[in-house]
């Protein structure tokens, strides 16, 4: 498969990214101020009532499991509503595609542009936790190439979702459905050995498990189990939805 | 009248008739040997090109030959394939048959090189709404590969072409429609094109950002720039191109320059008569009196309109009318492209 990291994919990123230079102080605290809540309230709140999680405090176990679900709401987000309106609403992607640019190359900056600023929210999270001292490991650096991933998986699935939406309204059904569920399927809130055995076997196969079965052990200082198996799931989900993105924005674009 | 891939001869013959824009070619000498590299720098040759879309041809066969600096207007009704035609030769959609060669470079393979050295104007504008005006010009020269220093010393002089020097810094929901369009133009030259390819770029002005558009573009023509347009305002079609072509159906129904158009598809004086005849309206007068004084009339309403090759004898006639009132005037693009394409609505 072509990768299409071109100096056009760049260009398209340099768009995105220029948008959000000029409202980023309160794009970076609306990422921050939603996981933060969550983390604070169960950590604390719930962590008084569970004195330990596999051996550590609640909010120390909540941690990886905010820093990976807050980048995966962030990159889908991104993916969905930010670029939907690109794609739709703004004729964004058809001024672009006049240029002399590719459908593909369009598609991956949009994909990347998700992950980058997933990025941000996971590494905003990062330095909360250190700061904090729920962390001490140096291991725990190893979460930002790691964030960057899981937000390129889920910026190519949400990407697909984006393509075969007609309003916004049609996303609720991919949070109701997807979204939703993967938090409480993943291990973010509590062990995915607490989960019924059938579940655990679907929770197996989701994206962000994958995510947090490498953060939590990072950042809790200790080398995680099976990383070739985490991270070629978390590729696999990237290669995979921007490919069918493509044939998705091949069909509905270029018609 | 030929296939709109024109011979050396008639473009000379056709500039030559249109003395209102000199033309580039109108100044060199024509001949064989001319012709010879004209052909072979041509911004854009189409032939027998198609497309479908469920079944139904939204584009049937159609060739397009364009000269260096030369303007050729597409023509058409709603729904007639200019649109679908122009997403064709950009390579934003597959055709079923026929070539495209854009700019030298086969289309669709090599559509992507070949759009660095074209401009498009498409119908909707598609501005950045996020940006002012002068970024909306950077951050689109980036997706051609240009260095933001090029562009920082282009974008004041596309401003001032456009019109828009105090507006550098406003955001795009700030400007007016006419500015806006304007704009658009101006990022479509970013990359000093070409080739200009212009989606009705004037629909939806008024009559003072639409002579403004106007004249932007015969000076680009005057400074050597290739053209297409389609529009669907004649007096647009009538001023700015060398050469037309009338789609419908998917197909050119008529072709040359607007006044060969002219002359071979309609009758050269057209009457429109209205008013009250006998106690009742026109459409009466019409079926009792018409025929005989004109080549072809056509009733709309309450107006006949009468078509002759002349018209003395309608007019005596109608001299001869207290009730009817006329406008006796030479046809006009407007009337061939009725008379082609019908008088009943298009959606």
């Amino acid at each position: 498969m072509a990768i299409f990291l071109t100096p056009a994919t760049r260009a398209v990123w340099q768009r995105n990214f220029l948008v959000w230079k000029k409202l980023a102080l309160p794009s970076i605290l609306g990422n921050l101020a939603d996981p933060m809540i969550y983390m604070f309230g169960l950590g604390y709140g719930l962590g008084g009532l569970v004195p330990q999680v596999a051996g550590v405090s609640y909010i120390s176990f909540l941690a990886a499991g905010t820093v990976c679900s807050s980048t995966m709401n962030s990159a889908t987000f991104e993916a969905l509503y930010s670029a939907f309106s690109r794609m739709h609403v703004q004729k964004t992607w058809e001024a672009i595609l006049i240029a002399p640019v590719a459908l593909e190359e369009v598609v991956l900056a949009e994909i990347l542009w998700a992950a980058s600023k997933s990025l941000l929210s996971g590494c905003a999270i990062l330095v909360v936790v250190a700061v904090l001292g729920l962390s001490h490991s140096p291991m725990m650096l190893w979460l930002v190439p790691l964030i960057f991933l899981v937000g390129l998986a889920f910026g190519a699935l949400g990407m697909i979702v984006t393509l075969l939406a007609t309003s916004y309204d049609f996303f609720m059904y991919y949070f109701t459905l997807f979204i939703t569920p993967m938090i409480l399927l993943s291990g973010v809130f509590f062990p995915v050995s607490q989960l019924p055995p059938a579940v655990q076997v679907i929770s197996a196969f989701l994206p962000l498990s994958h995510g947090v079965a490498l953060a939590r052990p990072l950042i809790l200082g200790q080398v995680p189990g099976d990383i070739l198996l985490h991270l070629g799931a978390l590729c696999a989900y990237t290669f995979a939805g921007y490919r069918v993105s493509l044939r998705l924005a091949h069909r509905r674009l270029l018609k | 009248m030929g296939p709109l891939g024109i011979m050396a001869t008639e473009t000379k013959a056709q500039h030559e008739g249109h003395d209102a824009f000199p033309h580039p070619q109108s100044l060199s000498p024509g001949g064989e040997g001319s012709f010879v590299s004209r052909y072979a720098t041509s911004p854009l040759s189409v032939s027998g090109l198609t497309k479908s879309y469920d079944g139904h041809q939204v584009v049937g066969g159609i060739d397009i030959r364009l000269s260096k600096g030369e303007c050729l207007g597409l023509l058409g009704p709603n729904g007639a394939g200019k649109t679908t035609t122009l997403r064709l030769i950009l390579g934003l959609t597959v055709a079923e048959g026929g070539g495209i060669t854009l700019c030298g470079l086969p289309v669709p393979e090599k559509a992507r090189e070949a759009r660095i050295r074209v401009g498009v104007v498409p119908q909707m504008d598609n501005l950045d709404p996020d940006f002012t005006a002068s970024e909306n010009l950077l951050v689109y020269g980036r997706y051609f590969g240009l260095a933001d220093r090029v562009l920082r010393e282009r974008i004041p002089g596309l401003l001032a072409f456009a019109g828009l020097e105090g507006k550098a810094d406003a955001k795009i929901g700030a400007l007016s429609g006419g500015m806006k369009r304007r704009l658009t133009l101006a990022r479509a030259l970013i990359n000093e094109p070409e080739l200009l390819i212009l989606d009705e770029p004037t629909t939806g002005l008024d009559p003072q950002a639409r002579h403004l558009i106007w004249e932007r573009l015969k000076r680009l023509l005057a400074q050597g720039t290739t053209i297409l347009i389609t529009t669907h305002f004649m007096d647009e079609a009538e001023r700015l191109c060398h050469r037309l072509a009338i789609m419908d159906h998917g197909r050119f129904i008529a072709q040359g320059t607007p006044r060969e158009v002219i002359a071979a598809s309609i009758e050269p004086q057209v009457v429109e008569v209205f008013g009250e005849w006998n106690g009742t309206g026109t459409p009466a007068w019409a079926a009792t009196c018409a025929s005989p004084l004109c080549q072809r009339f056509e009733v709309s309403g309450e107006t006949v309109f009468c078509y002759a090759l002349d018209a003395h004898a309608l007019l005596a006639h109608l001299d001869g009318q207290p009730g009817l009132r006329y406008l006796h005037r030479p046809a006009n693009l407007e009337d061939v492209f009725l008379k082609l394409t019908g008088r009943e609505m298009r959606d």
